[in-house]
């Protein structure tokens, strides 16, 4: 049997410089895993999608995409966005606060309730906005009375949107503003400033990138969201159909070339939805990186001298 | 009178931090308050700022009743232990902050903030973030944030409490000279008696939420009201003893205790500096051998052991100890100038009284 080159040898059989490190053996078969693995169902089907979509040629894609139907799902989606991630974004903003800044009875239960949607399916969800305003349910009666649809129109499908989203803003912003602490807010309330004054000068900015990375992914959940709004909305074409209700419609009608179209659109979101909070993350990391450097750059400004007064 | 406190108690649920505490500071008093952690000194601190609302009790600040005053109305400055300073300013708009929002004029903000910032010493850091900053410059950040609205009085929360010991010193003599030089009715919040004589006109001592004495430094060391303030301020060699034959005994030291019955406990407290040491073996009553020297600057420490194993806490200047010769494992004799009879805990202190036998003179009195 040959043996492996010299130079790798010595890499597979020197144990580690230090004790807490895997040897080099360990250390490619983990990272060979999780690349093969991400490539295989993470990569591959997303690159699918825009081959199966382009796969007729532009002009095909475009028509899927400016068909009527496609424009208003498109069209609807955004709106539902549009209603979802400022509603959410209050909330969480209100939530987060209380939840840091204050103590207070059931605080525990808030947080639990908060995380709730994410341990609900999303068709239950639907169902229990069915349940409560279908014409059916509880509340139906009356809003029909009322002339008031929920469900099978716009109202229900962003209740249902707000609901599977409701949890990631506050979830963003609640660690970051337990980090900063109330000791901020106090020192404004003591120079003079109003609550709205402190919560608009300091806590606002002081939670910026947090809230705005919470934004992004509520959006992109927001957008690509299926289960819940599936069950609320009826399918009506034109009507009631966003993006990923229209994917699944164009698919079952064996329109896979269209249904693509649409469905890299979403992809395309995704995607910028990852760039977008990669970029984030670097711009807040670069503004600590900064400070440090200039830390280091200003070695006079770490040693206090004391002038005399006056 | 600045500040005034009547009566005032505050309760967290069942636990009452602060009993009915009375107090006044002056106009342009510097005023330390002085007590262990949990003693309710920073409590009564944040009453009188309005960040917590007293139990009972009244609160004057410049004559003007308080209670129902928010924390915005009160016209305060108050330093935070950790600074608080906003993270995401820089250092001319934080200290500019108070000035917004109380609507000064663009021309004048701008003269409030270069005036401070000269005064200060934090000339060429105004665009800096605190986080650029060191600990020094970002508590006199803080300051300058506080008293840039010209605050009727200035509220401190352990103000040297987050610096490095090196640090601190300059700060305390910094911030007597600017309390000096602006003359702002001043309080603060400290656990370190020694920064507490240092720095403050008077001391405000609590502990476990009652106010146990208010005085100058020197009253509050030469006169504590208590036992808690005599071994609070200062350090203390305390010995339980008991009365036999009209003398309080403990390991071979007697002290006069006539008329109290034998088996009578007497607590004993005398400072380290009452006790003279010599090399001489003769020269004074007791014997005990140097067991160590710890050096604390200009002044030793000195822990004498007695043959019957008592260890007794001394202490003598350097210039003093290399004259007399001394060196650990050194026998010695020594005797006890000053003493005091401690009694429980909150009752009333005796005077001090004179030791048995006469007391040479010795370049240590006034440490």
């Amino acid at each position: 049997m040959a043996a492996p080159p010299k130079g790798l040898q010595r890499r597979l059989l020197t144990p580690s410089r230090r004790g807490s490190e895997e040897s080099a053996l360990v250390r490619w078969c983990l990272v060979g895993i999780a690349l093969v693995f991400s490539a295989v169902f993470l990569l591959l089907p997303l690159a699918n999608v825009f081959v199966q979509a382009l796969g007729r040629g532009w002009s095909v894609y475009w028509e899927a995409l400016t068909e009527p139907d496609s424009v208003d799902a498109i069209k609807l989606t955004l709106q539902v966005a549009a209603m979802a991630v400022p509603l959410n974004l209050g909330f969480g903003l209100a939530a987060a606060w209380a939840i840091a800044k204050f103590d207070f009875r059931g605080k525990a239960i808030l947080i639990t309730l908060i995380d709730l949607p994410f341990s609900v399916s999303p068709v239950v969800a639907g169902l229990m906005f069915v349940i409560l305003f279908g014409l059916r349910g509880y509340f139906g009666p009356w809003l029909d009375e009322h002339q008031f649809q929920v469900i099978f129109a716009l109202p229900g499908m962003v209740l249902a949107t707000v609901f599977v989203t409701f949890p990631f803003v506050a979830r963003e912003l609640i660690p970051v503003m337990q980090a900063s602490g109330i000791e901020q807010e106090h020192a404004a309330l003591t120079l003079g400033a109003s609550g709205w004054q402190t919560f608009w000068h300091v806590t606002l900015p002081s939670v910026k990138w947090g809230l705005l990375y919470g934004v992004i992914l509520c959006n992109a959940r927001a957008m690509g969201e299926f289960g819940a709004v599936s069950v609320v909305s009826g399918h009506i074409a034109g009507l009631t159909e966003t993006m990923p209700l229209r994917v699944e419609k164009l698919y079952q009608e064996y329109n896979s070339a269209a249904a693509f179209a649409v469905a890299s659109l979403l992809a395309l979101l995704a995607l910028m939805t990852l760039l977008l909070r990669n970029g984030l993350e670097w711009r807040s990391q670069r503004e600590q990186a900064r400070g440090l450097a200039t830390d280091g750059a200003h070695p006079a400004a770490n040693s206090v001298s004391v002038e005399p007064l006056g | 009178m600045s500040i005034t406190l009547r009566q005032v108690s505050k309760r967290f649920g069942a636990t009452a931090a602060v009993n009915g505490v009375s107090f006044a500071v002056q106009e342009g008093e510097l005023v330390g308050l002085l007590g262990p952690s949990g003693g309710g000194k920073t409590t009564v601190l944040r009453m009188i700022a309005g960040l917590e609302m007293p139990t009972e009790g009244d609160i004057w600040i410049r004559g003007q009743r308080v209670n129902d005053l928010s924390v915005q109305q009160r016209n305060i400055g108050f330093v935070f232990q950790n600074y608080a300073l906003f993270k995401h300013m820089p250092v001319a708009e934080n200290i500019a902050f108070g000035l917004k929002i109380k609507k000064w004029a663009r021309a004048a903000r701008a003269a409030r903030v270069a005036e401070l910032v000269s005064l200060f010493g934090l000339t060429g850091l105004e665009g800096r973030y605190p986080h650029q900053l060191s600990g020094g410059q970002r508590q006199r950040v803080a300051i300058a944030r506080a008293l840039a609205p010209q605050p009727s009085v200035l509220l401190l929360d352990e103000p040297f409490g987050a610096v490095d010991a090196k640090i601190r010193q300059e700060l305390r003599e910094w911030l007597v000279r600017l309390h000096h030089e602006l003359n702002v009715t001043t309080v603060f919040v400290t656990h370190d008696q020694e920064e507490a004589l240092e720095v403050s006109n008077r001391i405000v001592i609590l502990s476990r939420g009652y106010l146990e004495q208010i005085g100058s430094p020197r009253e509050v060391y030469e006169q504590p009201a208590n036992e808690f303030v005599a071994r609070f301020i200062g350090v203390m060699n305390v010995l339980e003893t008991e009365v036999r034959d009209g003398w309080a005994r403990v390991g071979g030291l007697d002290f006069p205790a006539a008329g109290q019955p034998d088996g009578q406990r007497l607590r004993i407290g005398f400072r380290p500096y009452a006790v003279q040491v010599s090399p001489d073996l003769s020269q004074y009553h007791y014997r005990a051998v140097l067991r160590h020297t710890f050096f604390l600057g200009i002044l030793l420490r000195l822990e004498l052991e007695l043959p019957s194993g008592l260890v007794i806490r001394g202490r003598m200047t350097k210039e003093e100890y290399a004259q007399l010769g001394l060196e650990e494992g050194r026998e010695v004799s020594f005797q006890i100038r000053q003493y005091r009879v401690l009694a429980a805990e909150s009752a009333v202190l005796p005077p001090e009284l004179p030791a048995a036998y006469p007391a040479p003179p010795t370049i240590a009195e006034h440490i």
